[in-house]
């Protein structure tokens, strides 16, 4: 006689797992949509009441502002102040990005030097600078600094004859010709001397001598800009006091200043921590094996420990990046004509708040976006081929 | 002495010419700050204007309150601190002991003892002394908690008295005064307190939500946490500050503090979610395993054995994340005219007494340096944690 074997009945479909994961699902899920639907409705209802637009038909309107150092006129539409603002907010994360990251890595090497003055030097700039409020060192940049230290312009600060410096902005010697010219010269010079620096590399590959590659392509790069410049007739300008102002060269706004410097200076002191714990993160070997094939201490630190710190730092550097970036909307508080400044004043002047502020949101959101897949890129490309 | 002299600041003609540049750096900022603090500056706008900068206008017969909540918020820190801690102190000396608290708190003790002088009056000396006492007091209750004395109370009714007690004063408080009567740094304190308390159960969620197998929870919760962490925290703000009234009922009126605290809690959820999902990811599988094989559910699993496990590992990042909303109360100051600290500090120099003599820098400094000290005094006992937990090390 066999035992009775009792099949077990399938659980009714409300015990079942996979129903109640559903379930729950759908129901934080529309947890979720009521609560928006409530918040729109809020909204919709509020706004029926003081007949304010939704929808981003402002942006043809009239700007009825102008934007300092910029020839936006005062009937053009809002949608162009934005794309300006845009543009600026640009301009000071690319400066931003590139000096934060020089500044960093200096001091982050510096809190490891074995020189016990570089090693304080670089502590206390680390412990003052990463404990205070951003908007503390901006306010004190923009108040303290350019307003107040900054001389008036008739004794205005000329270091070399080259700059003017004065509580109205910074002058410093720029280029004749348009943007364009400039690029054009500029990029052309680069690809070229990239070039050279290729083929010097190649070149050591096969002869066994050393590269100096860097040595080679920027002197490259600085004979082929001179070339371009006497050929084709460009010129420097040095930019000079001029009655109440400075005429020639580039003049950078105070607010410009102070924005990017405070942000460099506080951004700057969080790369030099994570580049000192990435230097740190390089196994000891390397650096080991380094000074056992006789490489000098310069020659160590560039050839081996740096590029591998690096790319230990990348993920955490992009971040740094993004904040940077993300911060550069404080610039509105010291009336730096950024994207924030811009619908701020839009939103002043009676554009709906709602649609300019989503807007700008949208579209720090798309710069961030698009910073993050550009680290992401150099992350893939730095990072350990592993098995 | 000479050889570490040779070692450390002589070592080559290099190191030497960047010992000379760095050395007169340091001198001559160290300098400057000495003759700045000592001779040229004029710190008497600071003292005239100490009660604004602290408290703001807060009304007078209220102020006691004020006290109660910031004693509640001290008892609570200290309780909470001895209590988590499993190590027992290895100093028995009392001498070792001491050492080790002034090293740990003496920037905290000097600026109090430097706020006591320049008030100059007995109310002051009075609360620091209460002070004392509240932390005294929370440590007996977390050593309570710790030993035999309070085991009977579940753990968590313990940290949810720690948490409630100065956040009830503290709202308490918030009501009794019109918001224009409020300001200085007890704003940028009470709105670092509350944001952080109030995100925290939310962040909690949205981790958990983020590492769910339930695919439409986790996507709707990642949507959440990198809309929140793309955008500026400063737009944030100026967006609530001309637009929250759109998105709720009629009948509530938002004030400026209620945008900011609605704000900084949306937004520190988003990132407090990322670091207690750190927390998650470093605790091993096999925790849950050994919790699913003793038969409990899902839900006990998560918070009776992975949840406790991963915030005490990520509690250095946790105090990262709170000095930096501390700091960035300051924007709440310009974004809704809040009148915090760095307000009342740049305003008192535009009073007519001050006006247009330069007095930013000792404003300023003020300002910089209670923010300073709260947040190197956090981060040192953070790095102190961390080292204690070894997670580094791990």
């Amino acid at each position: 006689m066999s035992p009775q074997l009792s099949t077990p009945s399938k659980a009714p479909f409300f015990r079942d797992i996979r129903t109640l994961k559903w379930v729950l699902q759908l129901l934080a899920l529309f947890a979720v949509f009521a609560l928006l639907y409530w918040l729109y409705g809020n909204y919709q209802e509020n706004v029926a009441k003081s007949s304010i637009q939704t929808d981003l038909r402002f942006l043809d309107n009239p700007a009825n502002f102008t934007i300092p150092g910029n020839d936006l006129d005062q009937s053009q539409p809002v949608r162009d102040a934005f794309v300006e603002g845009f543009l600026n907010t640009l301009r000071v994360a690319f400066i931003g990005v590139v000096l934060a990251t020089i500044l960093g890595t200096l001091i982050g090497i510096a809190r490891l030097s074995k020189n016990f003055m570089v090693r304080t030097l670089g502590t206390v700039y680390v412990e003052l600078v990463r404990n205070l409020p951003l908007l503390l060192l901006l306010t004190f940049m923009n108040l303290a600094v350019v307003l107040q230290a900054f001389p008036r312009i008739e004794n205005a600060w000329l270091p070399l004859d080259l700059f003017v410096i004065s509580n109205r902005g910074i002058a410093i010697p720029w280029f004749i010709g348009s943007p364009a010219q400039l690029a054009i010269g500029v990029v052309s010079a680069a690809l070229i001397a990239f070039v050279v620096a290729r083929v010097r590399i190649r070149q050591a590959d096969k002869s066994g001598k050393q590269d100096r590659a860097w040595l080679f392509g920027i002197i490259s790069f600085l004979v082929l800009v001179v070339l371009i410049w006497l050929l084709f007739g460009y010129g420097w300008e040095l930019p000079y006091v001029d009655g109440r102002g400075t005429t020639g060269g580039l003049r950078l706004d105070p607010s410009f200043f102070a924005l990017v410097a405070s942000l460099v200076i506080y951004t700057s002191s969080h790369i030099a921590e994570i580049v000192r714990g990435s230097i740190l993160a390089v196994s000891k070997g390397q650096g080991e094996a380094a000074d056992a094939i006789a490489l000098s201490g310069s020659q160590k630190m560039r050839l081996i420990i740096l590029p591998q710190a690096f790319r230990i730092a990348m993920p955490a550097l992009g971040n740094q990046y993004l904040n940077l970036i993300k911060n550069s909307s404080l610039g509105a508080t010291i009336s730096y004509f950024e994207l924030t400044q811009i619908a701020q004043i839009t939103v002043g002047n009676g554009s709906p708040a709602v649609p300019a502020f989503s807007l700008t949101l949208l579209v720090y959101l798309a710069i961030s976006l698009v910073t993050s897949l550009v680290v992401n890129f150099f992350n893939r490309r730095l990072a350990l081929v592993e098995r | 002495m000479i050889t570490w002299i040779r070692r450390n600041l002589f070592r080559s003609i290099t190191d030497s010419i960047l010992t000379v540049v760095s050395a007169s750096i340091l001198g001559f900022v160290v300098l400057q700050v000495f003759q700045f603090v000592f001779i040229t500056g004029r710190w008497e706008i600071i003292q005239v204007n100490l009660k604004i900068l602290l408290v703001g206008r807060f009304p007078e017969d209220m102020m006691f309150l004020v006290g109660f909540s910031i004693l509640a918020t001290c008892f609570s820190i200290a309780s909470l601190a001895s209590g988590v801690s499993r190590t027992v102190e290895t100093t028995p000396r009392l001498a070792g002991r001491l050492w080790e608290l002034f090293q740990r708190f003496g920037l905290i003790i000097a600026t109090s003892a430097f706020l006591i002088v320049l008030a100059g009056d007995l109310d002051a000396i009075l609360f620091g002394a209460y002070v004392l006492l509240a932390i005294l007091g929370g440590r007996l209750f977390g050593r309570a908690r710790r030993n035999a004395s309070l085991r009977k109370l579940p753990g968590w009714l313990w940290v949810t008295i720690n948490a409630t007690l100065p956040l009830v004063l503290i709202f308490l408080t918030m009501g009794q005064a019109a918001l224009e009567e409020w300001g200085g740094f007890l704003i940028n304190f009470y709105l670092a307190v509350v944001s952080i308390a109030l995100s925290f159960p939310l962040g909690v969620l949205l981790a958990l939500g983020r590492r769910s197998t339930l695919p439409l929870l986790r996507w709707l919760c990642t949507a959440y946490i990198e809309l929140l962490r793309g955008a500026p925290l400063f737009v944030l703000l100026l967006l609530a500050g001309v637009a929250l009234e759109f998105f709720i009922p009629a009948s509530i009126a938002p004030d400026a503090i209620f945008r900011a605290v609605t704000v900084f809690t949306l937004f520190t959820a988003a990132y407090l979610a990322e670091v207690i999902r750190g927390g998650l990811q470093s605790i091993p599988k096999g925790q849950a395993e050994a919790g699913k094989a003793l038969g409990l559910s899902t839900f006990k699993i998560t918070f009776l054995i992975t949840l406790p496990q991963a915030l005490r590992n990520v509690i250095p990042a946790q105090i990262g994340q709170f000095i930096s909303l501390f700091k960035d109360t300051t924007l709440a100051g310009v974004a809704l005219s809040v009148f915090d600290l760095l307000n009342v500090g740049t305003a008192i120099t535009k009073q007519d007494d001050y006006l247009g003599q330069g007095l930013i820098y000792e404003s300023l400094a003020f300002v910089g340096l209670l923010f300073w000290v709260g947040s190197y005094v956090m981060s040192r006992e953070s790095q102190r944690i961390e080292k204690k937990l070894g997670v580094g090390i791990r």
